[in-house]
């Protein structure tokens, strides 16, 4: 794998690489010392041109827990609001020869820019309501502690679908690895054609929730209100928020990040024994890991090397592979 | 109601006045003038900037003038298009006269017509005759210039436009934007009776193809609403945005008794909106451009900036009711909405990308390797629509016919080309098919009676 773009650039078998690897960052985790050497040497570059706490902090702990230096940009208090141009900024930020870039951008396709302009591995942290890449894999990470595969499973995403990159990679990886995908919310909401685009049914209404087995609920963003998507936060509430009364004991509950309390979820299932969104903040760490690995260590097992992804593996020193 | 019709050579260009141009022969030509009723090999005759005499293939002696052996190949009427973006004044780092008219040359093309969005906007007289003496200078085609609706392109007040037809403007358009507010479209209308004069229209219903709402003015829809922007989470321009504009403004039209021009149609319910107005009698002409003619939005997948327009790129079932348009005669000509931009506005994320295609230099070439070398449209039907355009703002179409003015394109139908391989003539690079294998193109250019452009290689067989 050279870069992480899109889930469509993606095969059972590299998700199930990467998951693997993942495993073996998490028997990492519960060490003293939780830091390996893998990527020593090796820079990572941290580009966000929108503000993200989950995914960038994560994203940089990742880089240091495998000893690689890492830079992080933020779009306030740089050149960015100075009016330079993204690909000016990624010319200046290659010059330090970084061995991956790691980018979130208000933009579609802007990772993939990045990738055209830049030597390094290139990671889409989120490219405008296009796609979120590494949220999917760390959301099909945190399924698969809990069940032992996702074929037939019948997951439904609810809410904003129309704003969400989540959605759209969520809905992409999960349909991968084998699961029912519906997606549900305001009709306002759900973009014109989704189902035939992305291949999931589409729903209108919470009537039918009970046949999912993993609940997903998107980030309901107020401003949407004033934008006349839904007439208030209130109706949406009252028609979309997932709570006890419309969560059955079996079913799992799942979110991205950052929740809007008593909008798209009532407290006490956020908190509940059903709720997988703390375990999903702790996968992402080791998804994240796992991804650096992939494009930086070399991804494909090589001759000898068929374990793959054990704990040994990857906290032994890898080669340095010179960047193509 | 409207002007006399008036001859391309009427508008300006360089080196109008003065010099006659010498004879031209092109011998053996496969000459095909749908309109005129000519297809067949002729020499064809060009003295004193007129079609002098078609005669017999190979009869005519090399005289005191050049004799071009065309070999069998095409010569057609030359194109006409009446919706480029010349970027003068104000752009000029992306186009000026000089380099879209040379551009225009290149395609085939003998003539063209400025749209207003300039900066600062067309719309006022003085505005208009600089840009007429700048042509008169720069120009390597004639070049007609259409002066804005409303003031500053604002949408609210009409401008001068007794004045402006005057000083020479040949229509009235705000293109690039389009005329949200019915009552001042229908005062524009009523004035039409006034100044005549044609009004080329840009119908987008912004509240509809901005889906943030009038709030934010720049997060509008970027690309076709449908299962590509569903798929790659792009705001959508939905189809009924240009629809439901076409059908306002066709009624106001019936209503008021004015006469419209529907600029860049781009979907099925566009083309059955204008079929509509023109069964009910409405005097509506309409245009389509070669890139929604032969692309579709499964290009954007590519998230490629080269692909973003307004209107932009749909579906393939829109595409195929534009073709069906083009076929019967619904949609009256192609127009190629040329426009230039730099590379700092593509080389974006798409999303932020400025929008717009270039045109000229590839419009026929794309066309009759897209639709008419596969069978899709016949030659002739092109051949008639590239220059109708002219006719659709009051000027003589282009012919072959002998003693008509002298526009004609030489073109070579097995030359095989990648545009963009050698260069432009225009100053900007944005266009669609960059890199793309075209077959056939255009080697000469005859406009109003003068050479007007010649292909470098041919150029050499020529000397001979």
């Amino acid at each position: 794998m050279r870069h992480l773009l899109s889930i469509t650039d993606l095969q059972p078998p590299d998700v199930e690489r990467i998951m693997k690897r993942a495993e073996g960052f998490a028997e990492v985790g519960r060490r003293d010392i939780k830091k390996v050497p893998t990527l020593r040497g090796r820079t990572i570059v941290n580009l966000f041109y929108e503000s993200s706490t989950r995914t960038s902090s994560s994203f940089e702990l990742a880089a240091k827990r495998l000893s690689a230096d890492v830079v992080s940009v933020k779009a306030a208090g740089s050149s960015v609001e100075k009016g330079e141009s993204l690909k000016d900024t990624v010319a200046t930020l290659s010059a330090y020869g970084p061995e991956a870039i790691v980018i979130r951008s208000p933009y579609a396709g802007a990772a993939e820019l990045v990738a055209q302009w830049s030597e390094a591995a290139v990671v889409n942290a989120g490219d405008g309501k296009h796609e979120h890449p590494s949220q999917a894999l760390l959301d099909v990470y945190t399924l698969l502690r809990r069940l032992e595969s996702l074929e037939g499973r019948r997951i439904w995403i609810v809410g904003d679908v129309l704003h969400s990159r989540v959605a759209r990679s969520n809905v992409l990886a999960f349909r991968m690895m084998g699961a029912e995908v519906t997606v549900c919310g305001p009709p306002t909401l759900i973009p014109r054609g989704i189902g035939d685009a992305l291949g999931c049914e589409v729903r209108y209404d919470l009537d039918r929730l009970e046949e999912a087995e993993i609940v997903y609920a998107l980030r309901m963003q107020r401003e949407r209100m004033h934008e006349s998507f839904v007439p208030s936060i209130r109706e949406y509430a009252a028609r979309y928020q997932i709570d006890t009364r419309r969560l059955g004991p079996r079913q799992l509950l799942m979110h991205p990040g950052p929740v809007n309390r008593g909008v798209e979820l009532a407290p006490e299932v956020i908190d509940g024994p059903n709720s997988l969104i703390t375990e999903q903040v702790e996968s992402g760490l080791v998804v994240r890991m796992a991804i650096l690995y992939e494009l930086l260590a070399g991804g494909r097992p090589r001759p000898g090397d068929a374990r793959g992804g054990d704990a040994e593996d990857v906290s032994a020193p890898t080669p340095i592979k010179e960047p193509a | 109601m409207s002007d006399p019709i008036r001859s391309v050579s009427s508008l300006d260009r360089r080196g109008s006045s003065g010099e006659s141009a010498g004879e031209l022969v092109l011998s053996r030509a496969r000459v095909l003038d749908p309109r005129a009723r000519l297809d067949g090999m002729y020499d064809v005759v060009v003295r004193r900037g007129r079609i002098a005499e078609l005669a017999e293939p190979g009869s005519v002696e090399p005289g005191d003038g050049e004799l071009v052996d065309a070999e069998g190949r095409a010569v057609f009427p030359a194109f006409f298009d009446p919706h480029v973006h010349l970027r003068t004044p104000g752009d000029e780092d992306e186009e000026d006269i000089e380099t879209g008219t040379r551009a225009a040359a290149a395609g085939g093309y003998c003539g063209v017509l400025a749209m207003a969005n300039t900066e600062p906007p067309v719309d006022s007289a003085p505005d208009v005759r600089s840009l007429r003496e700048r042509a008169s200078e720069q120009a390597s085609v004639p070049t007609g210039f259409l002066a804005c609706v409303t003031r500053g392109m604002e949408g609210m007040e009409l401008t001068e436009m007794a004045e402006l037809h005057d000083a020479g403007a040949v229509g009235f358009s705000d293109d690039g934007r389009p005329i949200a507010n019915a009552r001042v479209l229908r005062r524009a209308l009523q004035y039409q009776r006034l100044v005549r004069g044609q009004f080329a229209l840009h119908e987008e219903d912004r509240e509809l193809s901005r889906p943030h709402g009038a709030r934010d003015s720049s997060a509008g829809g970027v690309m076709h609403e449908g299962l590509v922007s569903a798929g790659l989470g792009l705001a959508g321009i939905p189809a009924v945005a240009e629809s439901t504009m076409i059908a306002r403004d066709a009624a106001l039209a019936a209503y008021e008794d004015a006469r419209i021009h529907v600029q860049h149609l781009s979907a099925r319910e566009s083309v059955d909106a204008v079929a509509a107005a023109k069964e009910a009698g409405v005097r509506i002409t309409c245009e389509a451009t070669p890139h929604h003619l032969t692309l579709t939005d499964e290009e954007v997948r590519s998230l490629d900036a080269r692909y973003k327009m307004n209107p932009p790129l749909r579906a393939d079932d829109d595409r195929q009711a534009l073709i069906e348009g083009i076929r019967s005669g619904i949609i009256d000509c192609v127009a190629t909405d040329h426009a230039p931009h730099s590379i700092d506005e593509k080389e974006v994320p798409f999303e932020e990308a400025a929008m717009g295609v270039t045109g000229l230099e590839t419009a026929f070439a794309a066309l009759h390797t897209h639709l008419v070398l596969p069978g899709v449209l016949e030659l002739g039907v092109l051949v008639d629509r590239m220059s109708a355009g002219a006719g659709a703002f009051g000027f003589e179409l282009p012919s072959l016919a002998p003693g008509s003015e002298a526009n004609l394109v030489l073109f070579d139908p097995e030359a095989e080309w990648e545009p963009g391989a050698d260069g432009w003539e225009s100053r900007s690079s944005n266009s669609c098919f960059a890199g793309r294998k075209l077959r056939g193109r255009v080697l000469m250019t005859v406009a109003a009676g003068q050479v007007a452009y010649r292909q470098r290689s041919f150029a050499v067989g020529v000397a001979a």
